[in-house]
């Protein structure tokens, strides 16, 4: 980058129309700038009866009564780690062994359209998944996966109770669709960035090439793929209307997974518009300042470790 | 020396057996990845799929161009939101286009210092950060203090979903114009802002192009900020002070509704959000390519 001389101070651009223009970016910039802190400062300030109304106690309190204006987050929380964790074990899981596939063992005949189809899944609008995933998988849940998975491991509490279709379960799997594009094209590329010669020195030993793959390649982009998982978590943590639609909307906190749940978002998106006291959509607001930090700080660690292992060149992920 | 010999033939027979259970190993495991890509590949094709099995049904010239009828009265569209999408889509992408386009810019010519930095680490931020929480801010700034909802706060709501994409990639493309370029325009005698404004941008544009392609894409498909922003509505409104219909939002409203037929439109409606998106992702993939060339050249 040193070779490349840029423009380093402001003070090169010294004719009338350059300062003009220079003055027009330096603006534009401090704009956008003005508009990230602005996000922050609002969020802060819409929460703030609410925080002080309930102090920290909000986020382990598991009441949420608008009638009673008592409101606790804990329940919300519950559902949206339940719901990301479902799909971040199921999207991983899949995701990791497709990229695998894709980079190590496909021809490109089939890599290609392969790749594509999976990454177009990240393009479909979420309002359609919700929508399928109420239509479709729903009752696919109802009739099918629940009775199945309770009839295996019907002893635990977590598959125990009524199966409704709209549940956590179906929230956790319509997430998990959601997020395995991410999962597997970031995967697939720190995958494909791990040098030759280790897949080389490894074969030379007389290992096959599924051992080289699970034994030499996948730990050493391990980094990169935690990564992925990470920054697809963070999606999974903020996604709003599919959720909203399958996870049945209920305030509570139940041990079985076919029991309806709430999300954060979900909360904020089905009960926003319906909130009249002012101490009601404070608490609303709060919740989205909880998501915010959470997905701040989720995404932050995602980028750090994808930067490390693919260099720091900042691709737009 | 018997006993040495019939040692290594025990070993090496072992040895074989288990080459034989590794390369079997081998083959499961290698069918297990095949079957992982296949199920996300299928997910996709079995959504799809079912999106156009049941929207082609409901898509009519009457669907693309009329006000949504009250329920039991069959027919009507979604017109209103098609309209309203366009305008709060366009509004977003008016705005987002100069400040994305002037940040990207001042990143990259002069983007060294930790201002800059940070200026980076928070569009990253904020590119992850939650679309219904971006609405909420869109709320807070221009739906409570007005006291109404309104079609602008949507597109103020968007805008923020677009600018993180816009600024990244206007960087790096700007940045990826080669130095020589500028300094011909500038050993021709033109200005800094005249060599910037004429002959870099003009170089980078397939590259902003395609992220701006994407950006809209993004939020041709988002429903989440607009619930309490657009809010909806029932009529054509072209004013974008007032609520507005947005399509991914009827179909939203639709699909949770309890009424077949409004189930049914919700179906013909996810189908026009699909064709879309998908239109404009492929035509951000040309770009992409054109870019690619572009670069080559």
């Amino acid at each position: 980058m040193t070779a490349e001389p840029r423009f380093r101070r402001l003070a090169r651009f010294v004719s009338p129309a350059d300062r003009g223009f220079a003055a027009i970016v330096v603006a534009g910039s401090t704009l956008f700038a003005l508009l990230i802190l602005g996000l922050f400062a609002e969020l802060a300030l819409g929460s703030w009866p609410s925080i002080k109304a309930f102090g920290p106690a909000f986020i382990w309190k598991s009441e949420w009564d608008p009638i009673a204006s008592k409101f606790g987050a804990l329940p919300m929380i519950y559902g949206t780690v339940v719901t990301s964790l479902i799909a971040i074990v199921l999207a991983a899981f899949i995701g990791i062994m497709a990229a695998t596939f894709l980079a190590e063992f496909a021809p490109r005949w089939l890599s290609t359209p392969l790749s594509f189809l999976i990454e177009l899944l990240a393009a479909v609008p979420s309002v359609v998944y919700g929508l399928w995933g109420l239509f479709v998988l729903a009752p696919f849940v109802r009739t099918t996966i629940g009775p199945a998975l309770q009839h295996i491991l019907g002893w635990l509490p977590l598959f125990s109770g009524p199966i409704y279709g709209v549940g956590m379960l179906t929230g956790g799997i319509i997430l998990a669709l959601m997020i395995v594009p991410t999962v597997t094209a970031i995967s697939r590329d720190v995958i494909a960035a791990i040098p030759g010669d280790l897949r080389e020195a490894s074969a030379s030993l007389g290992t096959t090439k599924w051992e080289t793959a699970t034994r030499v390649v996948l730990p050493a982009a391990k980094v990169g793929i935690f990564g992925a998982c990470v920054l697809a978590l963070g999606r999974a943590l903020g996604e709003t209307i599919a959720v909203t639609m399958v996870i049945g909307n209920r305030p509570a906190i139940s041990a079985s997974l076919f029991a309806p749940g709430y999300t954060l978002a979900s909360v904020i998106a089905n009960e926003f518009t319906e909130a009249t006291t002012s101490i009601y959509i404070s608490s609303l607001i709060e919740l989205g300042l909880i998501l915010f930090f959470v997905s701040m700080i989720v995404n932050g660690l995602a980028r750090l470790m994808i930067w490390s292992v693919r260099g720091s060149e900042r691709t737009a992920v | 020396m018997a006993s040495f010999a019939g040692a290594r033939d025990r070993a090496s027979s072992t040895r074989y057996k288990r080459l034989g259970r590794r390369r079997v190993y081998g083959h499961l495991g290698t069918a297990l990845a095949l079957g992982c890509a296949t199920v996300a590949a299928a997910a996709l094709l079995a959504i799809l799929g079912y999106v156009v099995y049941q929207g082609i049904g409901a898509i009519n010239w009457a669907f693309l161009t009329q006000l949504p009828h009250p329920v039991g009265v069959s027919g009507g569209g979604v017109g209103n939101g098609i309209l309203g999408s366009l305008i709060i889509i366009g509004t977003a992408t008016l705005m987002a286009i100069p400040i994305g386009l002037l940040t990207g810019i001042y990143l990259a010519l002069f983007g060294r210092g930790a201002i800059a930095e940070t200026l980076r680490f928070f569009s990253d931020v904020l590119s992850g950060v939650p679309s219904i929480a971006i609405g909420l801010f869109a709320y807070t700034v221009l739906v409570a203090p007005l006291k109404h909802f309104s079609a602008f706060s949507a597109s103020f709501a968007f805008m923020m979903l677009m600018l993180p994409l816009l600024v990244r990639t206007s960087e790096q493309a700007i940045r990826s114009v080669p130095q020589s370029v500028r300094e011909g325009a500038l050993a021709l005698g033109m200005s800094n802002a005249r060599a910037t404004l004429r002959i870099v941008l003009p170089t980078a544009m397939p590259a902003i192009v395609t992220a701006l392609l994407l950006a809209i894409a993004r939020v041709t498909g988002e429903t989440a900020p607009l619930l309490f922003t657009a809010f909806g509505s029932q009529f054509w409104e072209t004013n974008p002070s007032n609520p507005m219909a947005e399509l991914s939002l009827q179909v939203f409203t639709y699909a949770i509704s309890p009424y077949p037929s409004w189930q049914a439109q919700a179906w013909g409606g996810a189908l026009l959000l699909i064709v879309a998106v998908f239109a404009l992702s492929a035509g951000a993939r040309f770009m992409l390519s054109r870019a690619m060339r572009g670069l080559e050249a």
